[in-house]
């Protein structure tokens, strides 16, 4: 995907966001750290344009993967982020972005986090990519495209914000 | 580098300010953590972390407890009176009996210098210290310097100054290491009896005159009188202490508008500080509390998460990153 597609595919969930939800009333916007907060932050841009400002939110997962215990290397592991949830999120609709969409894992994570600030009245899922390869039974609601995958190869999300460019690039995992 | 070099933390002398660094990154992480109404992450889930605390203590003791219940680390509390130590059992029995026991963190007070360093080279187990004797209180002095870096951001050329027993104080102690690798300018101050000689060689200003000491401070550290640990009357009298070196409302005026005012507690009021200089917004006192927490749940997780091992050969630091990117 190029940068063109990449502000299509983003421009596209946020009106469906508005149309699914009759609106924006009730709306959190909340992004998975990294590369998800920048799209989140982009998509919650488009739906103040489109409709009206929504509130916005950062999630950091690092402390609730399932891989703490089963990562020895430390050099791989990310620096612990800041989670900004200055909401109430208790009954509010929650729109959970992230950039790939793979096994499914960080969105478990990131569910069991956002229940320890609140009891959500719906928590909706939006993704850029999504590559397949479920492990668990997750969907989502929201998809900027449908990549098929195999499981050897790498999907890599780049944005302005962090990278310089926007750009989905699909490459291959050297074996 | 985003971890430690040693599975334990004995003292900040040593310690190297990119580790310094990090600590107070993840901190500054964790502090949002205890203000979530559920505070509680499960970073830490399946942990044991035994707290050994052979001397009194509040609020060290309430503050590690808490940052390991927040991290859902399962805790076990020891204390002197009412544990087998009452019995003369001794550190190494303690400590070796824990281990059998299967724990991962050890946190120790202890009121001989080294107790920490004897069971790190004891035990499997990462040992924390949470104060040795009169030697080091690392995470005081990172809490300290976490509330410093808050309020004053960075840390090069600051001018800090430690009033009061410096002799007896872990507390200076472990703020000099960590305040002089950061490129602060500490100065101590006290009654001459309390400031032990050569202390200059830890990089520090010695100033006997507190005017001098206070006026052109970025922060004063104001310590406790420590009278528990003073063997022989090092200071005529607490009212006179408290005439000469206290903090109160005059001296107060003495300092740059800006200047903060830390003490680590527990406060004898009147006799180091005022009643209305602890009380004042000029005083930090229980935002160092607060951030306390915080700096140890940093410290705990980074143990925890294990040593920062030199880089592996590229290859196999390729192959790691990509097995890593599976977890999308």
């Amino acid at each position: 995907m190029d940068a063109d597609q990449i502000r299509r595919a983003v421009k596209r969930i946020s009106h469906e966001i508005v149309e699914r939800n009759r609106g924006t009333k009730g709306i959190v916007v909340v992004g998975i750290r990294r590369r998800g907060v920048y799209i989140a932050k982009r998509i919650a841009e488009y739906i103040e344009k489109i409709e009206g400002a929504v509130p916005f939110g950062a999630l950091d997962i690092t402390l609730y993967r399932d891989d703490f215990q089963v990562t020895k290397n430390i050099q791989t592991r990310p620096v612990v982020g800041t989670t900004e949830i200055k909401e109430d999120i208790t009954d509010k609709v929650i729109v959970l972005v992230d950039d790939v969409l793979f096994t499914g894992r960080t969105i478990r994570a990131a569910l069991d986090e956002l229940i320890d600030f609140g009891r959500p009245k719906q928590i909706q899922l939006a993704v850029l990519v999504d590559r397949g390869h479920r492990e668990f039974p997750i969907k989502a609601d929201y998809v900027g495209r449908n990549l098929p995958t195999s499981e050897n190869e790498i999907v890599e999300v780049r944005l302005t914000e962090i990278d310089g460019r926007d750009e989905v690039l699909l490459g291959e995992m050297e074996e | 580098m985003n971890g430690l070099k040693s599975k334990h933390l004995l003292g900040l002398e040593g310690m190297t300010a990119e580790e310094m660094g990090v600590i107070l990154d993840t901190a500054a992480s964790f502090r949002e953590i205890s203000e979530r109404p559920v505070k509680k992450v499960p970073a830490l889930r399946g942990k044991t972390i035994v707290n050994l605390f052979f001397e009194a203590s509040t609020r060290t003791r309430a503050s590690f407890e808490l940052a390991e219940k927040r991290l859902s680390a399962d805790t076990v509390n020891i204390s002197k009176s009412g544990s087998s130590v009452a019995k003369g059992e001794s550190l190494r029995d303690t400590a070796e009996n824990l281990q059998a026991m299967k724990i991962d963190v050890i946190v120790i007070r202890h009121g001989a210098a080294g107790a920490p360093h004897f069971l790190a080279s004891l035990l499997e187990a990462s040992v924390v210290n949470a104060g040795d004797g009169a030697h080091e209180h690392p995470t005081q002095g990172l809490l300290d310097i976490f509330t410093l870096k808050g309020r004053l951001g960075d840390l090069k050329g600051k001018k800090v100054t430690i009033i009061g027993d410096i002799a007896h104080s872990r507390v200076a102690r472990s703020n000099i290491f960590g305040l002089t690798t950061l490129g602060a300018e500490v100065t101590v101050c006290g009654p001459p009896t309390m400031i032990p000689p050569r202390i200059e060689e830890l990089g520090v200003k010695v100033e006997m005159d507190l005017r001098r000491a206070i006026e052109d401070a970025d922060a004063v550290n104001v310590l406790r009188i420590q009278l528990e640990r003073q063997k022989v009357n090092l200071f005529p009298s607490l009212d006179e202490y408290a005439v000469v070196y206290g903090i109160n409302r005059k001296r107060v005026a003495m300092m740059k508008p800006d200047c903060i005012i830390m003490h680590p507690g527990p406060i004898n009021r009147g006799v180091e500080i005022t009643q209305d200089v602890a009380d004042s917004d000029r005083a930090v006192i229980l935002e160092q509390v607060t951030n306390g927490v915080a700096v140890r749940m940093a410290v705990l997780y980074l143990l925890c998460e294990g040593v920062q091992k030199e880089p592996p050969p590229v290859d196999a630091a390729v192959e790691e990153e990509k097995t890593d990117s599976k977890v999308t």
